[in-house]
């Protein structure tokens, strides 16, 4: 089988094999050399002349005097500080609903990255992208940083002077208080306190991209208007139709960690889930289904309906796609063999779909197995309908105040010029927002909140699973908790930490018990009373001695007399169109909370690879017909992707257009076209955001009930401009360097594994045979000699099956090792400094390929290649085989990355951190003008998130992945000076864990020394032998990181049919 | 004569045992001085009164003539001084009761007691044989260098007389001679010359651009004169009192305002040998430590309030290039090896200086010689191979070489 990043490399075009070829795309200088020799703008004798002089200059520069250092001390040091020594506090990252527990790690006072909790069981230390990026929103140059009053700073006192008689002198119009889901049970009880001071006034939640649709059918099917638990791991057959469980669905992380647990691989025993998905462009759970089928959007009802029907084995009709129609088939045939095992979920937002789907997993006997009802996810509460009605209120006049915090409609409704006019309509509009977002512009009083890691608070992102929120740092900014402004304007005497520990230490009992709570950061179920949300002193006695167990897994009474209403609403909604429009989020943005994130910005879609933009993802076959691009012609395939500029297509929806550059996907339905949402902000949410991409929230529209992200009557036409868009896919490519082309990738059928479970062994073994087969090739397949490594030797194993290509560890990284941030044109022009890119990898059909994602970081050859071609010795192997990369050794002449065959080495073109000894050294000829962006991140207040443990290096010199090196240092030395040997994950005990491992919601990766016997990566490797493979194994660069195939769990023929369709 | 040896010896043990922290000793005088060092010495000194006083002679005191009370005392003063009058009185004179230790074994007391007992009366400082003998190797240098001289101007002379008695046999037989031509004219002497000036002129450049931007020997002046000698040295208070930081992290940090006002709310003034800087002019000890009051505001006799305090702005003495990770817990816990060694015989310096290079080469070479404490330290039983070779005798012993200590991103991350 054939993988494939770019179309060029799926038809072996030309530009290709240049691309493959060179690790650097610019043209040599040569040319201008050879035409005038001395009379060329700058010759050799120049060079000399420049050199000398300045080797002088900083000679005598550096002479004339040492400059004095101070030093100074604390006057009073706290006991318990050590500097240089970091410390992790306990905290919980909440993003509207999204309640994550962290970790913060803090250096000297000042959070730098975060990571997360393991002892919650809900995430069980995974993050996602979102979470790790988090730490830079701290020091986001565009937070608010003062309380305003018709947008002039005041002091929080004026402001509480003002608003207080403000809020009593509304006549009786009502207070609305205007959030995004909140999962915190003390900022409910103090809403509740402010409700109950000002009497008819209420609280209404408002979420960007809701679950409406799910929370009503779930309240019409089962009494109960909330999202029960998920046990993807208890599934053995999972549809999804939609859902993009994996990456934006709900709870990501605790999924994604789930169903990495049903997609691990016993070698004795191969068993895995098996995952069949249904959706309209390719998402990460698409990518990472075992079988994948193609729909519209607007077909996603009748195929709930259809699979509802063959699951009762009535056939499966109503659907006019063969494919399609087989795929439905399959997935109800998977699903009924298991019964109790089977699992269905559906991302679309339409009420009578989702009873569909309650229907489906009722006859499946979800409940109680693969639905838990006792524990309920709490992350998405909002009702499109609710603030609907809110805006018809505001709009009469009818509302006397408006608080909002978190909530920002003005950006996310679909009319947003309705939001204005409302909100100018009320008389008191107080914004609690940490940045001055589109809604927060149009409000009277301003008084930002703290970001998560300067606050006190807590979050039940699970009802019965709570997760403590304290702060990690000092507030840098003169901002206030918005639950303290709710307090103190409802009178109450304590602020909100006085009034957060009161509430807890009345559930736990105890200061001891509080404390405890706060270092661990979560409190789960047994810890306290169920009825936590009546507070009041009587209850500790009662937490003391009448704990509840964990709860029991339960199901819900189903009430089934709407499925027929249901099915016929169906019947009678949308008819199918032309050119279908579906909007969806990316794992890096969001809803849009991602967009001033720069890290976020630059890190690549897992799918389509871009950075920086929002664009419209179109289907190959579409693209021959719209684009006149036919990719299987090698030029027009090379003309579509070897130039950053691509075709800009103009998306007219209700009459609304948008102009968007358009992206050839494959896997993309051909009738339907994909656009995300999050993008084009406002200078005011930051230099990362600001005219970044189009917001097409105005796409969305409001059926009566819920927002529908789908539109069946979209028009599109080619508008003859070009837009650049910086993506990726093309960047890095490589393969055998000599002659003949072989896979880097290794990848099965779960049938193919247990007939034959040798295959990779027997492959391997057989590229290797010319050079001392399996046993010998380490000493026999070169002339060099082969080092001893003594006591540790560090090794890295990735399972491809695990690895879902959320991203979370490249951001990880990027915290951790000071990863500079490039900007749009020089990702454009190949320059992202990234250590780790996940190289996505298409096989099968253009139109419905299979995915597999590769994490790609520096290999640690032990016979690396880079080495030996360094002529200044910058890259040495050492005795702990990590292939050391010296940056202050480092003269530039990149010969280390020409010669790598896994292209991971980077190069610092342009002085991206400020740390040239030469002040203005960031834009000049030869390097060009960088984005404003570069200068953000240099910022006094942005540097704070440097790793200190970590070089910024500076311009002309090569960096790539350490192995952590700053983590494998400092274990060593923890082990050493407590006088015992290393800690590599024997019982679940680390010294040592480089950061994407850490990031890691599936355990994708192992670290540890292989040299110890009951090391993790030994026995991962032990274990998983005959999946263990390593990329390009024949050249013999000895790799130190191994790969563990992919197994697909497809039947043979069934692949193969795919192939012909 | 013997007898003064013996002192002199016993000084120098003294110095010395001061900084090994960690070695532990037999003996129980020794015993005695770590323990008095790590526990007592920060408000304890043997001859002074310090924030407690001075312990020379505790045993003819009060009620101490007892061991057990001197036992019940130490692990719980705040009861002991229900029962009895005199640390009644002690309070009293000195306005704050002594901290509880009530992990010191009735033994440890026993040893810090023959401590106290067998410490030396203080001596003045700088008599110790270990300093002569450094000021011998270094002589010898020195006599190399007149000899090399010597020797040069009596090969030059008898040159000289050889040229001259070449001529007059050249007279005497009638060989017609040129006329001599002075040595300062002779092409020889000349070429020679210019050889030797090139090549030292070549190796002083050489040397000079590489010490580029290092600074050993550096003495800022600081903005309160602080003598190490003093604290260090005469007054025995171990590094780690202040530089504690050292045994866990990267930094060995300078010591905060409370640490200095831990004593020196009871130490006001300087009553010890006269301190001179480096320019000859004698320094007011006691003014320097109003300089600290002044920073701390603080005001003798009264109570402290740390709040109100200002920092110190020290000059910084020991700086490494950024590109440069070094560690101090990894030298001082896991290697084991003592301040001394790359900050030099701090006890002698009133003010501080860069007493080590802190070059790459003075860092690597250390690596190259120093053994790693590889059987003490359970983290090296991973090195199986090396600990055969050791129980073989292939190997004498594993310097930080052997486990990578030599390798690029050791220091350079």
């Amino acid at each position: 089988m054939k993988y494939w990043k770019s179309f060029g490399e799926l038809n072996e075009t030309e530009a290709h094999k240049k691309l493959s070829n060179d690790e650097f795309q610019e043209e040599l200088p040569f040319e201008s050399a050879d035409k005038g020799g001395l009379n060329t703008p700058a010759s050799r004798r120049d060079f000399l002349k420049y050199l000398g002089f300045s080797t002088t200059a900083a000679a005598i520069a550096a002479s004339c005097e040492m400059p004095v250092k101070k030093a100074i001390p604390f006057t009073n040091k706290p006991e318990d500080i050590i500097p240089g020594i970091a410390y992790y506090y306990a905290t919980t990252y909440v993003e509207d609903g999204d309640a994550v527990s962290v970790l913060a790690k803090v250096r000297d006072g000042r959070p730098i990255k975060i990571e997360g909790n393991e002892l919650s069981p809900i995430t069980q230390g995974g993050t996602s992208a979102r979470v790790q990026a988090s730490v830079l929103d701290l020091y986001d140059t565009a937070r608010l940083r003062f309380p305003m009053i018709d947008n002039k700073e005041v002091t929080l006192e004026a402001i509480d002077k003002s608003v207080s008689p403000a809020l009593s002198n509304l006549s009786g119009a009502p207070i609305v208080i205007l959030t995004s889901s909140v999962t915190s049970p003390t900022t409910k009880e103090a809403i509740n306190q402010f409700i109950s001071k000002y009497p008819g006034s209420r609280h209404v939640i408002h979420d960007a991209v809701s679950c409406t649709g799910m929370l009503l059918a779930n309240e019409a099917s089962y009494g109960k208007k909330a999202i029960p638990s998920y046990r993807f791991d208890n599934a053995k057959a999972i549809v999804s139709i939609g859902a993009d469980f994996l990456g934006t669905w709900i709870s990501p992380i605790e999924f994604a960690r789930q169903y990495s647990k049903g997609k691990k691989i016993d070698e004795k025993h191969p068993e895995m889930s098996k995952h069949i998905h249904f959706e309209t462009v390719l998402s990460i759970t698409g990518a990472n289904a075992d079988q994948r089928y193609l729909h519209r959007p607007s077909e996603t009802g009748a195929i709930a309906l259809a699979l509802l029907n063959a699951v009762n084995g009535q056939g499966v009709n109503g659907i006019s796609d063969a494919t399609l129609k087989a795929g439905i088939e399959k997935a109800a045939k998977e699903l009924s063999a298991q019964h109790g095992a089977a699992l269905v979920v559906c991302g679309s937002n339409d009420v009578n779909v989702q009873m569909i789907i309650n229907a489906i997993n009722e006859a499946l006997g979800a409940g109680g197995k693969t639905i838990d009802w006792s524990t309920t996810i709490n992350s998405k509460q909002g009702i499109d309908s609710d603030f609907a009605k809110l805006l018809d209120d505001m709009n009469a006049g009818s509302v006397g105040a408006l608080l909002i915090h978190g909530a920002n409609p003005v950006y996310s409704w679909f009319d947003s010029e309705k939001v204005r006019n409302a909100i100018k309509k009320v008389r008191v509009t107080v914004s609690f927002n940490y940045k001055k977002d589109e809604t927060t512009q149009l409000c009277k009083y301003i008084i930002p909140d703290h970001h998560y890691l300067e606050s006190w608070g807590d979050a039940e992102p699970k009802s019965g699973y709570y997760s403590l929120m304290q702060p990690a740092i000092y507030p840098l900014f003169k901002t206030r908790q918005w639950q303290d402004s709710l307090l103190k304007w409802s009178g109450a005497a304590t602020d909100y930490l006085g009034f957060v520990k009161q509430y807890w230490m009345g559930k736990l009992g105890s200061e001891m018990a509080w404390d405890k709570a706060l270092q661990d950061g979560v409190i789960n179920p047994g810890r306290v009373t169920n009825n936590v949300t009546s507070g009041n002193s009587s209850d500790s006695t009662a937490a003391k001695n009448n704990t509840t167990p964990s709860p029991v897994a339960t199901g819900g009474t189903f009430n089934s007399a709407n499925v027929a209403t249901a099915t016929s609403a169906i019947n009678s909604a949308k008819k199918v169109g032309n050119t279908e429009l579906v909007l969806y989020q990316k794992v890096g943005i969001g809803a849009g909370h991602g967009a001033g994130n720069p890290w976020l910005q630059e890190l690549p879609d897992p799918i389509t690879r871009a950075t920086w933009d929002n664009y419209v993802i179109i289907s190959p076959a579409m693209a021959k017909t719209l684009l006149d691009i036919d990719l299987s012609i090698d030029a027009q395939a090379d003309a579509y992707e070897v130039h950053p500029a691509k075709k800009v297509v103009k998306v007219t929806v209700n009459n609304k257009s948008i102009n968007l550059p358009a992206l050839i996907i494959p896997g993309t339905h051909p009738k339907t076209i994909g656009i995300a949402l999050g993008y084009g902000r406002t200078k005011e949410i930051g230099k990362a955001a600001e005219g970044v991409g189009q917001n097409v929230y105005s796409f969305a529209s409001f059926n009566g009930t819920s927002i529908d992200f789908t539109n069946a009557n979209a028009a599109i036409e080619v508008t003859g401009d070009l837009y650049d868009v910086a993506i990726t896919q093309t960047h890095s490519s490589y393969d055998t360097p000599q002659g003949k082309r072989t896979e880097v990738m290794k990848e099965l059928t779960l049938n193919d594994f247990k007939k034959h479970p040798d295959e990779i062994v027997e492959e391997r073994a057989e590229e290797l045979k010319p050079w001392g087969g399996l046993e010998n090739y380490t000493t026999q397949g070169t002339i060099y000699p082969y080092y001893d490594k003594p006591g540790i030797k560090w090794g890295m194993s990735v399972d491809l099956n695990s690895c879902i290509g959320c991203g979370a560890c490249v951001v990880a990284c990027n915290a951790e090792n000071n990863i500079p941030v490039v900007g749009k044109n020089e990702v454009k022009r190949f320059h992202e400094m990234h250590w780790m890119r996940i190289d996505r990898y298409y096989s099968g059909s253009l139109d419905n390929p299979n995915v597999v994602f590769q994490p790609l970081m520096c290999q640690h050859c032990d016979n690396a290649p880079c080495e030996n071609v360094c002529p200044v010795a910058a890259t040495s192997h050492n005795s702990e085989g990590i292939n050391q990369m010296i940056y202050n050794r480092c003269i530039g002449t990149r010969y280390c990355a020409n010669n790598c065959p896994y292209k991971v080495r980077r190069f610092n073109w342009a002085d991206y951190t400020l740390a040239d000894s030469f002040p203005n050294n960031q834009n000049q000829t030869g390097v060009g003008e960088l984005d404003p962006i570069v200068f953000e991140m240099n910022d006094d207040l942005t540097r704070m998130v440097l790793n200190p443990d970590v070089t910024v290096r500076s311009r002309g010199v090569i960096e790539k992945c350490s192995f952590c090196i700053q983590r494998t240092q400092e274990g060593k030395l923890r082990a050493k000076n407590e006088s015992r040997p290393l800690k590599s994950g024997e019982n679940n005990e680390w010294d040592v864990r480089t950061a994407c491992q850490q990031s890691c919601p599936t355990n994708a990766i192992v670290f540890g020394n292989v040299n110890d016997k009951h090391s993790a990566i030994t026995i991962t490797r032990a274990e998983n032998f005959k999946r263990t493979f390593y990329s390009l194994e024949q050249i013999h660069t000895l790799p130190n990181v191994n790969y563990l195939a992919k197994v697909r769990n497809v039947e043979e023929d069934e692949n193969a049919t795919e192939h012909e369709g | 004569m013997s007898h003064l040896r013996s002192i002199t010896q016993k000084l120098t043990a003294a110095f010395i045992i001061t900084f090994l922290f960690f070695t532990t000793y037999t003996l129980d005088a020794q015993d005695g001085q770590q323990l008095f060092s790590q526990n007592c010495a920060s408000c304890h000194a043997v001859n002074k009164r310090l924030t407690g006083p001075a312990l020379a002679g505790v045993e003819e005191r009060g009620p101490w003539r007892d061991r057990k009370e001197i036992y019940a005392w130490v692990h719980n003063p705040p009861a002991f001084m229900k029962t009895n009058p005199y640390t009644a009185g002690l309070q009293k004179e000195y306005q704050t009761v002594m901290t509880p230790f009530p992990s010191l074994s009735e033994k440890d007391i026993d040893a810090i007691l023959t401590y106290i007992k067998k410490a030396p009366p203080p001596a003045a400082p700088g008599t110790s044989t270990a300093a002569q003998q450094t000021a011998e190797s270094g002589d010898s240098t020195l006599l190399f260098g007149i000899l090399t001289l010597i020797l040069a101007i009596v090969a030059f002379v008898l040159l000289q007389v050889n040229a001259n008695l070449k001529k007059l046999a050249d007279d005497k037989e009638g060989v017609p001679a040129y006329e001599p031509i002075p040595f300062y004219r002779n092409r020889g002497y000349i070429t020679f010359a210019t050889l030797i000036l090139f090549l030292l002129g070549g190796y002083w450049t050489v040397a000079g651009a590489i010490g580029l931007g290092r600074t050993q020997s550096y003495e800022p002046q600081q903005p309160i004169y602080y003598s190490h000698k003093v604290h260090a040295g005469t007054n025995q208070i171990s590094c780690l009192y202040c530089h504690g930081n050292a045994q866990d992290g990267k930094q060995a940090n300078i010591p905060s305002i409370n640490i200095c006002m831990n004593c020196h709310m009871a130490i006001n003034e300087y009553k010890g040998q006269p301190i001179t800087d480096a320019d000859g002019k004698e320094i007011n000890g006691t003014a320097e430590i109003q300089k600290l009051y002044k920073y701390a505001a603080f005001e003798y006799g009264k109570p402290w309030d740390a709040s109100k305090a200002k920092p110190v702005e020290w000059s910084r003495i020991h700086n490494l290039p950024d590109h440069v990770y070094f560690n101090h817990a990894q030298h001082v816990t896991a290697g084991k090896v003592q301040c001394q060694t790359c900050h030099g015989e701090i006890t002698k310096m009133d003010e501080v200086y860069q007493f080590a290079p802190l070059s790459m080469g003075w860092c690597v070479n250390c690596h190259r010689t120093t053994a790693v404490q590889f059987n003490d330290n359970g983290f090296y039983s991973i090195y199986e191979k090396y600990h055969d070779e050791l129980k073989n005798h292939t190997l004498d012993s594993i310097t930080v070489e052997k486990i990578g200590g030599t390798e690029c991103q050791k220091c350079h991350y």
